[in-house]
């Protein structure tokens, strides 16, 4: 949620799971490249275009990285 | 008959200010802006100081996600167009949009961003260079900003003539304005070239001033001990607007554009035309284009970098353009206090020479201690002087051999 303030520059108290970020927070097309790269900085994590695309809501955003996480936990542990 | 075309609005961010009433105060007290680089760590350069922008938060001005997308450059530009449309009273909803122009020069464009980037790239891979990159660093991005902000709908274009882009420009928006295609252009410069690139460019032409001992007395136009220019950034922006347009809306009128001349010396790509011809061209025609005689020029704003070969061509060609009156005429490098903002420098002395007009005052070149044996003209040494000015004269060249010279005045005898 930070990372996605601070990129959008919309107010934390503003954004919520079924917020949109084209729709609700105003983002454009470079917006989410560069809200998709510092996700993928941030946690140390790859969003593959094809994914990236899907991506329209915050609340599908963190279910992403809470996936790509785990994977890349799963991962390191096996 | 052409029309005419006057300043209604002007801005300016320097390292003496970022309000023009403050930059003007402190310029005429002889202030310096020049001071050791905080912007990057200096310890393995040459040259460690220079006129930056120091605590820049523009928030009033642009919201804090537009200033993640904009370059500095093009945030000087939007803060100062902004300043000087509010000066203008411009209500952009009630002109016709495609009338309005942006023209704003800059030397290098978003130099930071390219740097910033480029280490992501060397450090981090192409994948993680930001969508940002190319929107931030074009060197049009300052007029496109400024024409987005206002919902300019005409022209608008950036000019690239090294130091001399900001003159140029307006130049550019000048003619726009004489043929009748647009009645308002927002014109000038900006610069945001103090980075660790910038810096050492320059500093490896051998242009910059060493004096790091010293930075407030570096920037020394005309000064036998002058050793080189002092690299600076900002923003210089007018309302230009047509005259009938301008009155009929009741603008305050500041100023009135009175003549340009353009040329180039087509010889080296940084260095001067020792004799000053192409300089000397320049001002002929800027004088020929205003109709004006030669002793009607009140003021010259000098180029007057500091640099030992420029400052030499400079006085050779006010002397070949002005004869015996180049001995009388007040000159001054205002330079000597905000350093060199490069391709917004036009745009600052311009605002410099038309204040000096409504101020009755002529800013002095300060550091002026010992004057050089081949800059023998009167450079208003270290202390500002009243002064009735009618008319002023701004040059600047740039590297790649051009030059420009603009001719300004009081709103010539048409008061309604």
């Amino acid at each position: 949620m930070k990372i996605v303030s601070e990129s959008l520059g919309v107010g934390q108290e503003q954004i919520n799971r079924e917020s949109h970020f084209v729709n609700d927070l105003g983002a454009d097309s470079l917006d989410q490249a560069e809200l998709v790269m510092a996700l993928e900085d941030e946690f140390d994590i790859s969003i593959p275009e094809e994914v990236a695309s899907q991506i329209q809501t915050v609340g599908q955003a963190i279910d992403h990285i809470q996936e790509a996480v785990a994977e890349a936990e799963g991962e390191q542990n096996g | 008959m052409r029309r005419r075309v006057v300043v209604t609005g002007m801005g300016a961010v320097t390292p003496l200010g970022c309000k023009v009433d403050e930059m003007w105060a402190r310029l005429c007290r002889g202030e310096s802006g020049i001071r050791p680089i905080e912007g990057f760590d200096v310890s393995i350069f040459k040259v460690r100081f220079g006129g930056e922008i120091r605590n820049w938060n523009p928030v009033e001005y642009i919201d804090s996600k537009e200033q993640r997308r904009i370059d500095r450059f093009a945030q000087y530009a939007l803060v100062a167009a902004t300043d000087a449309i509010r000066e203008s009273g411009l209500d952009f909803s009630k002109e016709a949009p495609h009338r309005c122009a942006s023209v704003i020069g800059s030397g290098v464009g978003g130099l930071g961003e390219i740097e910033a980037q480029f280490r992501r790239l060397m450090e981090k891979g192409p994948e993680r260079v930001s969508a940002f990159t190319i929107p931030k660093m074009m060197l049009n991005a300052a007029a496109g900003c400024v024409s987005i902000q206002f919902g300019l709908k005409g022209p608008a274009y950036g000019v690239v003539t090294a130091c001399a882009s900001a003159s140029n420009a307006i130049v550019e928006a000048v003619k726009e304005i004489e043929s009748g295609d647009i009645d308002i252009a927002i014109t000038g410069g900006s610069e945001a070239a103090v980075t660790p690139l910038g810096i050492a460019g320059f500093a490896a032409m051998k242009a910059l001033s060493e004096r790091n001992d010293d930075p407030q007395r570096a920037s020394r136009p005309f000064d036998r001990d002058r050793d080189g220019f002092v690299l600076s950034e900002g923003a210089g922006i007018l309302v230009l607007e047509e005259y009938e347009h301008a009155r009929k809306r009741g603008a305050p009128i500041l100023a009135e554009m009175l003549g340009y001349g353009v040329s180039s010396d087509a010889g080296h790509i940084t260095q001067p035309d020792e004799n000053g011809l192409g300089a000397a061209r320049a001002m002929s025609d800027a004088l020929a284009s205003a109709g004006l005689e030669k002793d009607r020029i009140d003021y010259i704003n000098a180029h007057g970098t500091s640099t030992p070969l420029g400052d030499v061509a400079e006085t050779i060609a006010i002397k070949s353009v002005f004869g015996d009156y180049a001995h009388s005429v007040p000159i001054s490098s205002t330079k000597s206090q905000l350093g060199h903002l490069l391709g917004a420098s036009g745009g600052v002395e311009l605002v410099i020479s038309i204040l000096a007009i409504r101020h009755g005052l002529i800013p002095p070149t300060i550091n002026l201690e010992n004057p050089d044996p081949a800059c023998d003209l009167d450079y208003t040494p270290n202390t500002a002087r009243e002064r009735r000015v009618r008319v002023a004269m701004s040059n600047s060249f740039g590297f790649g051999g051009h030059n420009v010279s603009l001719i300004v005045g009081e709103l010539q005898n048409g008061s309604p």
